[in-house]
């Protein structure tokens, strides 16, 4: 398949690609170093010039940083543990033979298709909400005084949220790599007389462990930047009790107008996710032929 | 497994399974039925179920006077021409990736995934300073552009696995059979890509539709599709659930159900191909 | 016509090279088998030939044309894939039709075309269904078919018939042949197996990392091999190679002897050793013998039902007219 002549037309097919890619991912990582080091505010932009590296330390060494690189830690931890381990547990059980496994499917994977903010919102208001929220009905009849989720435990309830968003997709993928799993391997094990658990821990989980990787990078990747959730919960309040990082340089950058401190969050948000990124990347490039 | 499980084996599983399923839906399903809800039977207490006047009176009053039409069509503009105009660059560069598989193939594609992982707070600003410059902020081709580019690595990276899939001896038998390469192209592998295209198609309509950073940041209302609508409903004034319930239904509704329909390719395409 | 000549043809994969320069006159009508175990570079050849890989240096003439860098669509050479390649959205008939819909073939003539290919190959009820619905041999004859059509200078074949089971591939290498013999049109043939080499072949190409290590008829292989490998190559089971002192006893570094070139007995013989294996097919009787300090194993060939079993002592005869003898480097000594 390979001739002089497919090899040329296959680098001019290639290329419109790679140009829009490269200047996608260069131009806006060119600039957001620029303001980095620059002083910029949109409200006085005649006070403009360079700034050493104060923009990082004004932005690093502000109360609010390590308040929201915890936030964004929890919220990523969070989220990833409730949907591997409920993901796990759902996929095994679907994977039985049950009647209406279609239907099952379906009403498991649908929330994935909810935009954050109509999840976010319904969430907000018609289950944590404490006077009129299902939860609030719920502890009522229990005889309990209602709880203020979004106020008393902001970064707990969007956790939920947005493990409930994401429960399909691990749950989704994890089930398919049971699926994939050959039964000829299971029934050999259960003649070997390894009982149920066993054959769980030395067989079922080994099998799905690349996907829980893939699963678990790839959610890392989407978490890091949960912005919609926050804006329409809590507003990364009360206070910055739920302020993570991307929420926190778009305080700076579109609540403050400075741009500089902005983006030296820029800088570290694209440091941080290279990070997760080098292994997803590993991980995915494994699989490749 | 094809071994025959006892009928109440059977029958506990089920039950199970269906349980499990119906408390992750019932988020949905409430705001289903609280759509059809009057505001105030919307926040009873103790909670009304089934039992009240179902109207559509909700759904009339979000139409008309939350201007719901002009963010559905924002919404419908960027989401399909994010996803066409991606399709229409990623098509030739993952057939040529897929069919001429070079030495450096795989570190391109492998480029190409690493500008989706590009956080997008981290780009926030320059992207919102180079739509200031050029007078664009807030506006559908703003929007389409940003989404378009931000979903390329993903329809790259389904196209390709799908291509991968159509064995190379056929192509090769085309062109011995004395198909030019157009020919080649239109025949031969498009026929046979259809069913890959078609679901690349659907998954990322489905992603930009759901897109809700760009969305909510780089628009303020004449390019601002239903996630901004949506957000709108933050501060409150008065009664609203139920109009907020409408206003859901209708904005996840249509991509919900395509969604259904996408969830074999959803495992492909969300995983770059990792997982099939 | 189909005269096809390599000159000095040579090919690299980046640094590997996998064809050396060769020489290879392929003539008119000729069905030529290339065979060589597997990764030697046969179906590369046949790529190189069709025009789907770029050679590396040197020359390929069709009919006296220089083809070197025509595309494989200008050559008029049709080729069957192993995989059968079979186009799987077209019907059987659109599949026969396609390179004469390229070809811009008229209407009726299409239609002329495609009903005598398909009387040929017993695939008039099928061409209505889509590949999907048809067998693997039904597949294979859609894909001559999708060659015949074309009426090329020359068909290739890379190894057509290895999906297929032993049965019909032995049905389907005779309706190749008597495809050649009715159309008399240059064949190409890519194979691995010997038997189907030796029985279709007009002449054989054997081939080693590439480099050709014999060509000549069926015959002229079985009976004088040039060298080592291809005595071992060809012929069905494999001929036993002997070194060492035996081999000495005949001035040469190497001894074959073809397995039904050896005779056997209870009583009395040459060399002495104990049956391991033995396979009785009735028509046929093969023993692998051990013990003879020649080789591992000897393997014998007897016709017709031989009564002895596993662990008789037994005294093998060569004959002495058909000892092939190899020199060191395992050419051929006369
Ligand atoms: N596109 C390629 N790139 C690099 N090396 C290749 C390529 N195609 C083939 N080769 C190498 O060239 C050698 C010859 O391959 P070829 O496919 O011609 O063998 P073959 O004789 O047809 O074997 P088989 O009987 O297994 O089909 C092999 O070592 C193979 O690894
Ligand atoms: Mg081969």
């Amino acid at each position: 398949m390979a001739t002089q002549a497919s090899r040329s037309a296959a680098r001019l097919m290639v290329s419109p690609s790679v140009i829009l890619l490269f200047i996608w991912m260069a131009v806006p990582l060119g600039m957001v170093i620029y303001y980095s080091f620059r002083r910029y505010r949109l409200l006085n932009p005649e006070r403009a010039g360079w700034n050493g590296w104060s923009n990082y330390s004004s932005f690093v060494f502000s109360p609010d940083f390590g308040g929201a690189l915890v936030n964004t830690l929890i919220l990523v931890l969070g989220v990833l543990i409730i949907t591997v381990v409920l993901g796990i547990l759902i996929a095994l059980l679907i994977d039985q033979p049950i009647w209406g496994q279609g239907p099952v499917r379906i009403l498991v994977i649908s929330p994935f298709f909810i935009m954050p903010p109509v999840s976010a919102l319904v969430w907000k208001n018609m289950f944590f909400n404490p006077s009129n929220g299902l939860f609030g009905e719920l502890f009522k009849y229990l005889g309990m005084r209602p709880f203020d989720f979004l106020g008393q435990a902001p970064l707990g309830s969007i956790v939920t949220i947005v493990a409930w968003e994401w429960l399909p997709f691990a749950t989704l993928i994890l089930l398919t790599a049971l699926q994939s799993l050959d039964s000829e391997q299971l029934e050999a094990a259960e003649m070997d007389g390894a009982p149920v658990l066993k054959r769980f821990w030395y067989i079922i989980l080994p099998h799905m462990s690349r996907s829980i990787t893939v699963v678990i990078l790839i959610q890392t990747i989407f978490l890091l930047g949960i912005f919609g959730e926050i804006l329409v919960t809590t507003a990364g309040g009360p206070g910055t009790a739920s302020t993570t990082l991307p929420f926190l340089i778009f305080k700076e950058a579109l609540l403050d107008f400075d741009v500089g401190t902005a983006a030296a969050g820029g800088v570290v948000a694209v440091i941080l996710a290279n990070i997760v990124a080098i292994f997803l990347m590993k991980a995915i490039g494994k699989n490749l032929d | 497994m094809a071994r025959a499980v006892t009928p109440a084996r059977k029958s506990i599983n089920t039950a199970a399974a269906w349980t499990v399923a119906l408390i992750i839906f019932f988020p949905i399903l409430w705001t289903i039925l609280t759509s059809f809800k009057p505001e105030p039977v919307a926040v009873a207490s103790p909670p009304v179920f089934l039992n009240f006047d179902w109207s559509f009176e909700n759904y009339e009053t979000v139409i008309q006077q939350r201007g719901y039409g002009q963010f559905f069509w924002n919404s419908m503009v960027i989401a399909f021409g994010s996803t066409i105009l991606g399709m229409i660059i990623a098509i030739p560069s993952a057939w040529a990736m897929a069919f001429v598989h070079g030495k450096r193939t795989k570190d391109l594609l492998m480029w190409m995934l690493s500008t989706k992982m590009m956080p997008a707070a981290g780009v926030l600003v320059p992207i919102y300073l180079i739509a200031v410059y050029f007078k664009i902020l807030d506006t559908r081709f703003l929007l389409t552009i940003v989404l378009m580019l931000m979903n390329l690595p993903i329809i790259i990276w389904m196209l390709y696995t799908y291509f991968r899939e159509i064995p190379v001896d056929i192509l090769e038998a085309a062109r011995m059979d004395g198909a030019s390469l157009t020919n080649e192209i239109l025949y031969v592998l498009t026929p046979m890509a259809v069913p890959g295209i078609a679901s690349t198609l659907l998954l990322n309509v489905i992603l930009a539709w759901n897109e809700s950073f760009w969305t909510l940041n780089l628009t303020a209302f004449n390019a601002a599709p239903l996630t901004k609508f949506i957000a709108g409903f933050s501060s409150p004034q008065g009664l609203f659930y139920a109009k907020l319930s409408a206003a859901s239904v209708m904005a996840f509704l249509p991509i919900m159900i395509l969604g259904w329909f996408s969830q074999k390719q959803l495992v492909r395409g969300l995983t770059f191909g990792a997982v099939k | 016509m189909g005269r096809i000549t390599l000159d000095k043809v040579s090919k690299s994969f980046g640094e590997v090279n996998v064809i050396p320069p060769l020489d290879l006159t392929i003539e008119d009508g000729e069905f030529v088998v290339f065979v060589g175990p597997s990764g030697c570079g046969k179906s590369t050849l046949l790529r190189l030939i069709a025009g789907l890989e770029d050679i590396t240096s040197g020359q390929i003439r069709i009919d006296g044309n220089d083809a070197t860098h025509m595309p494989p669509a200008k050559r008029g050479l049709a080729m069957v894939f192993q995989s059968y390649a079979l186009y799987p959205h077209m019907s059987v008939k659109k599949n026969i039709a396609f390179p004469m819909k390229m070809a811009g073939v008229d209407p009726a003539e299409q239609e002329r075309r495609i009903k005598s290919a398909a009387e040929a190959l017993n695939l008039t009820a099928y061409l209505d269904r889509r590949p999907g619905q048809l067998s693997g041999g039904q597949r294979q004859r859609v894909a001559i078919g999708r060659a015949i059509v074309r009426e090329p200078a020359a068909f290739l074949f890379d190894e057509p018939l290895s999906n297929l089971d032993a049965a019909l591939r032995v049905g389907m290498r005779l309706e190749i042949s008597e495809l050649h013999n009715r159309l008399e049109t240059t064949m190409i043939y890519v194979t691995h197996d010997q038997v189907e080499a030796m029985t279709m072949a007009d002449k054989i190409v054997v081939l080693q990392a590439g480099v050709i290590e014999q060509v000549g008829s069926p015959m002229e292989l079985y009976h004088k091999p040039r060298n080592a490998f291809v005595a071992g190559f060809i012929g069905s089971p494999k001929m036993n190679l002997i070194g060492g002192a035996e081999a000495a006893k005949h001035n040469a570094a190497t001894i074959g002897v073809r397995p039904e070139h050896i005779a056997v007995s209870a009583t009395e013989g040459t060399w002495k050793g104990t049956i391991g294996v033995s396979e009785h097919l009735g028509s046929d009787t093969f023993f692998h013998v051990h013990g003879t300090g020649l080789a591992d194993a000897m393997t014998i060939r007897a016709g017709g039902e031989v009564d002895l079993h596993h662990g008789d002592t037994v005294f093998l005869t060569p004959d002495a007219d058909k000892i092939h003898r190899f020199d060191k480097e395992g050419l051929r000594i006369e």
